[in-house]
């Protein structure tokens, strides 16, 4: 018999509200199912069950805000026998309501929370648009990726409109603004970073892909950032210093490349969900696997393992903007590499000064783990990846 | 289809691509990298999606003809007559 745990939902964020069951007594759970839905700071997080078994009981109310770690839900092993004593709790009747007594008490002057985000999947804008139109989202029908709500979907306030007693308090951006600031305050407070920059010609790479991509329609092509990822991927697989987690026992490196790519949401914030094996994947199935992820991260729809696995995390400016960018380490990750925006720049080849498209990484590095010398290798290690890009 | 047809449908795939947006507030030329905000990936959805829509693939050098929704117009209606 096994106890199905709240798990990790990343290092932000130590508790969830449970919203959605969706599995029930006697229904058959393999490892990877989606079970519950649980909203956090973050948005609603998609649970997954890390074993093989039939749910015996569900151990959680709805509505309950609980810690990592707690009980979620009993499960036993194909064959085993149920325990004799019943199992306790029950689960009480599906309300859609949040049990108001989980919520912390507001301040005299401030509303009460509305019960806006409740399992609900919904874009930061929506999201913060019906704060302000005081719209209950569960009243709203979602066309977005997988019924998510969008912008679009919030209808204005007035008659017809489903609206919240009490004017909306702090927006949900205000919610995942504190979810960053606890992970990055926290970083900064344990992680001796230090950092490295190099910048690459990435011509070759450039040229190559331009070409790649003439022969192939639209939903097809690749993105010059897909590149980066295989090649970050890569050299994380290398240089084991780089990729892994940081934890009372100090440094585990990680077997797998969980790569964790940075996406940056519409209304505002930034989430760094991870994509599994990431050096595993040829590059078209690495580009269709950030597509579906920044879909469902821009949508809110994310998966506890994805919140949880990433082992280094990749953050880029995108096509243009800033030469360079040095960025703090998700813990208990112990590198992130920043990828600054391509420029064409002068750049000397054979003696002479030739215009080449040019990229800076830069790794910000932990240096309970590693040095400089790591650092540099890889570093090197992209480098040498990019200027190969057909063997990416 | 005329030129407020093909503006209409740009827009409408616009608006899919990014949920956000709101349509009304969406000018003639707005660049839709710089002041819309839409990213590589983004960029990408969009051309898959016009692909879809109007059978026009946009090779990746005429990106910059779809830049605002009075170029994309004006871009897809030449390609059309073609």
């Amino acid at each position: 018999m096994g106890v199905f745990q709240m798990p990790s939902l990343g290092a932000d964020m130590e508790d969830g509200t449970l919203v959605e069951w969706l599995v029930n007594p006697g229904e058959t759970v393999h490892r990877g199912d989606i079970v519950a839905v649980v909203e956090t700071q973050k948005g609603a997080i998609e649970i997954e069950i890390f074993e093989d078994g039939i749910v015996q009981s569900l151990d959680a109310d709805l509505g309950s805000k609980l810690p990592v770690g707690a009980p979620l839900a009993t499960i036993l092993a194909e064959g085993e026998a149920p325990p004799s004593a019943p199992v306790a709790p029950v689960i009480p009747a599906v309300d859609a309501t949040p049990t108001v007594a989980v919520a912390p008490t507001p301040a005299p002057d401030v509303p009460k929370p509305a019960p806006l985000t409740t399992g609900v999947a919904a874009s930061p804008a929506a999201r913060k648009l019906a704060a302000e139109r005081g719209v209950d989202l569960a009243s709203v029908a979602g066309s977005g990726p997988g019924g998510a709500i969008v912008l679009g979907d919030v209808p204005a306030g007035g008659p017809g409109a489903v609206v919240s007693p009490t004017k909306a308090p702090a927006s949900p951006m205000v919610e995942m603004r504190k979810a960053i600031a606890s992970a990055m305050q926290r970083s900064k407070r344990e992680i001796p970073h230090f950092q490295l920059s190099q910048t690459v010609e990435i011509q070759t790479a450039a040229d190559w892909l331009a070409e790649r991509n003439a022969a192939v329609p639209p939903a097809e092509r690749i993105l010059l950032g897909a590149l980066f990822m295989k090649a970050a991927a890569l050299a994380a697989g290398k240089v084991s210093e780089m990729n892994g987690h940081y934890g009372p026992d100090g440094f585990t490196p990680a077997p797998d490349v969980n790569l964790g790519v940075a996406v940056a949401l519409r209304g505002g914030g930034l989430i760094a969900p991870a994509i599994p094996r990431a050096d595993t994947l040829a590059l078209p199935d690495l580009m269709a696997a950030m597509k579906d992820l920044v879909a469902r991260a821009r949508a809110m729809r994310l998966r506890s393992s994805e919140m949880s696995n990433g082992t280094l995390t990749v953050s880029s400016l995108g096509e243009s903007g800033a030469d360079a960018m040095a960025g703090i380490i998700f813990p208990p990750q112990v590198a992130l590499l920043a990828i600054g925006a391509p420029k064409l720049r002068p750049w000397v080849v054979d003696g002479a000064v030739v215009p080449r498209r040019l990229i800076t990484f830069t790794l910000s590095a932990d240096h309970r783990v590693s040095d400089g010398r790591q650092a540099n290798r890889f570093l090197a290690e992209i480098d040498t990846l990019l200027q190969t890009p057909e063997a990416l | 289809m005329t030129h407020d047809d093909i503006r209409t449908a740009f827009l409408e795939e616009l608006v899919k691509v990014a949920p956000d947006l709101d349509p009304e507030g969406i000018s003639d030329t707005d660049h839709i990298q710089d002041d819309l905000e839409l990213d590589s990936m983004d960029v990408l959805n969009l051309v898959a999606a016009l692909h879809v829509r109007f059978g026009v693939d946009i090779p990746e050098p005429d990106y910059i003809q779809i830049a605002t929704p009075a170029l994309a117009a004006a871009y897809l209606a030449t390609r059309l007559a073609a």
